[in-house]
């Protein structure tokens, strides 16, 4: 008896959701997928090395209070892979499902379609948690900066944080006319809003006013809350109800406009 | 034999556009019932209410005796789904959407025999994008068939196939009915109804023209006469269908081709002469089985399509 022959009554016990879930990481990591992960992952993971390669940003400056240029792109790092796997790949996959007609082959099975949007937020989101392990890793052992002092204060932004994000992605895919369009509407919500993260410009450094338009986005809540948790501080109530409204009305608005077929 | 789907007096709507008018059938335990039609006759919309993916604007649809919509929990265990024109994920490979489906039931069939009897265990690791459009269409049905469905709707199962891949997949659909599946085959292939199917519903504009076995179908379109003659002066084509021995009329440019019972050519020539027609060029000819649904419909199944024959007819154009 082979192994493949014995895997066979496991494979049946398996639940949908489990086996969802399981097929949405493999396809995550082929084909054009890959494209999305190693955007996410790979390219704040090759800035961090570079930023860290730069002697200049290893020295405080007093308009950061005391921290290092290195120290404040660090949270702006792990936003940006965090936002790159919500508005790149979420909306792109969905959307392509939707295009190729797996939703609405979906529907006429047991499970229905919805439970494939979940095993993809499930996906990303263990995603995420790894491009930010990965990160703080490389950041502590690579360049000596500091793990988050206030854990939980990180913890809960980030996941506020990525609730947001996942929320604006489910809804760029529920409001996309096809899968061509669910790209560029991504990528261009990336940039935008990785602009007002500070990915360009520290959100410390901006003019007064455009700092307060910043910090109405949602990762120009998201990155100053994990600031303040790597100091050792909790996150604002306005960081955190910014972030939380975002996460409520796009999901809402998702839930409200997704289209199956 | 129970009936295991029946619809009654079914109507759907898209805004303005009746898709369906009214259709009536009803599908008996093991038979391969064939639903059979031009593009846009209603026929995936009959499918899909059917298979409780569209809300009917009226009428009634049991499916096992479950409503669709209402019980979809248990419909989506019992029947098996070949959607038109559904594909997978590119990088799925044939295996793993196998293994994955048959997560989604109850007691799912063993989906390595299942690879096996359509022919794509060869393909077990190749992924969906790999696959040529015949081994497709087979996973397709292994994919319909993953969850032992008590009845099967395969909507245009071999359209876009080869004729060597489309007398395969014939095959199989006959070694599923084997299997004690009930099979509802969507096509717009005469040739395919005929093969395979026990009983055929003819659907034109969103009425069933006629149902009834292929052979019997065929009996009543090779008693009929096709009349074809040029007239000398403009003629009604009123007058000729209020003929009660005339059950079709058509045009090809100024040629007008009547269809009846065997009487037929004298009614024609007498109502003509009493209007002082001459019918030119006159021809009459048996129709041939391949234009059953010409007889029922006024138009050849293909017309609307007009990709087949270099000698279909404009069937509405006056």
């Amino acid at each position: 008896m082979t192994a493949t022959t014995m895997a066979a009554p496991a494979a049946r016990r398996r639940s949908a959701i489990t086996a969802l879930t399981i097929t949405e990481l493999k396809l995550f990591t082929r084909g054009r997928a890959l494209v999305g992960l190693g955007v996410s992952t790979g390219v704040p993971v090759l800035l961090l090395i570079i930023f860290g390669c730069i002697h200049a940003f290893k020295t405080p400056v007093a308009r950061y209070g005391g921290l290092t240029t290195l120290d404040v792109y660090v949270p702006i790092l792990l936003v940006f892979g965090m936002t790159a796997l919500s508005l790149l790949t979420v909306p792109a996959t969905l959307a392509d499902y939707r295009d190729l007609g797996v939703l609405r082959r979906l529907k006429t099975t047991p499970v229905g379609p919805a439970r494939v949007l979940a095993a993809q937020l499930v996906v990303k989101l263990a995603a995420a948690v790894v491009t930010v392990v990965v990160i703080l890793v490389v950041a502590r052992v690579g360049f000596g900066v500091a793990m988050p002092r206030q854990a939980g204060g990180f913890v809960v932004s980030g996941l506020v944080a990525t609730a947001a994000l996942m929320a604006i992605g489910l809804f760029v895919a529920a409001v996309a006319p096809n899968a061509g369009a669910a790209r560029g509407i991504g990528a261009i919500l990336l940039y935008l809003m990785m602009f007002f993260a500070g990915l360009w410009l520290p959100i410390q450094s901006m003019p007064q006013e455009l700092q307060h338009i910043s910090h109405a986005t949602p990762l120009g809540a998201a990155v100053p809350a994990l600031q303040n948790a790597a100091l050792g501080h909790w996150p604002t109530w306005l960081q955190l109800v910014t972030m939380a409204g975002y996460a409520l009305a796009f999901g809402l608005g998702a839930a409200r406009f997704f289209r199956w077929e | 034999m129970p009936a295991v789907i029946e619809v009654e007096h079914l109507h759907k709507e898209y805004g303005d556009t009746v898709a369906v008018a009214d259709v009536s059938f009803t599908v008996h335990e093991g038979e391969i019932f064939g639903i059979l039609g031009p593009n846009g006759a209603g026929k995936t919309t009959t499918v899909e209410c059917v298979e409780g993916l569209r809300k009917p604007d009226g009428g009634e649809i049991r499916v096992l005796g479950l409503d669709p919509l209402q019980d979809r929990a248990e419909l989506t265990q019992q029947l098996g789904v070949q959607l038109q024109q559904s594909r997978l994920p590119s990088q799925l490979r044939v295996a793993e959407a196998l293994e994955l489906y048959s997560s989604f039931y109850r007691d799912p069939a063993d989906w390595r025999e299942l690879m096996e009897v359509l022919g794509i265990s060869a393909k077990a690791s190749t992924p969906f994008s790999k696959l040529s459009g015949g081994q497709q269409q087979r996973l397709s049905i292994a994919l319909a068939l993953v969850g032992r469905p008590r009845v099967a709707v395969l909507d245009e199962l071999t359209t876009g196939l080869d004729p060597q891949a489309r007398r395969d997949t014939w095959d199989l659909i006959e070694g599923i009915r084997e299997r004690g599946v009930t099979i509802v085959l969507v096509t717009h292939f005469m040739e395919e109804a005929e093969r395979l199917c026990d009983r055929v519903a003819l659907i034109d504009a969103g009425q069933v023209v006629a149902l009834d076995t292929p052979a019997a179908l065929a009996q009543r379109v090779e008693t009929e006469q096709r009349i074809q003659f040029r007239p000398s002066a403009a003629v009604d084509d009123q007058l000729l269908e209020s003929l009660p021995e005339v059950t079709s009329v058509t045009r090809k440019g100024d040629v007008v081709v009547v269809t009846g019972t065997s009487n037929a050519l004298n009614a024609v020539i007498s109502v003509l002469a009493s209007s002082q027609i001459v019918a030119e060029q006159l021809r009459v000819e048996q129709a041939s089985l391949e234009d059953a649904f010409l007889a029922f419909t006024g138009r050849r199944i293909d017309a609307v399509e007009g990709t087949q024959s270099p000698r279909k007819a404009k069937g509405k154009e006056q």
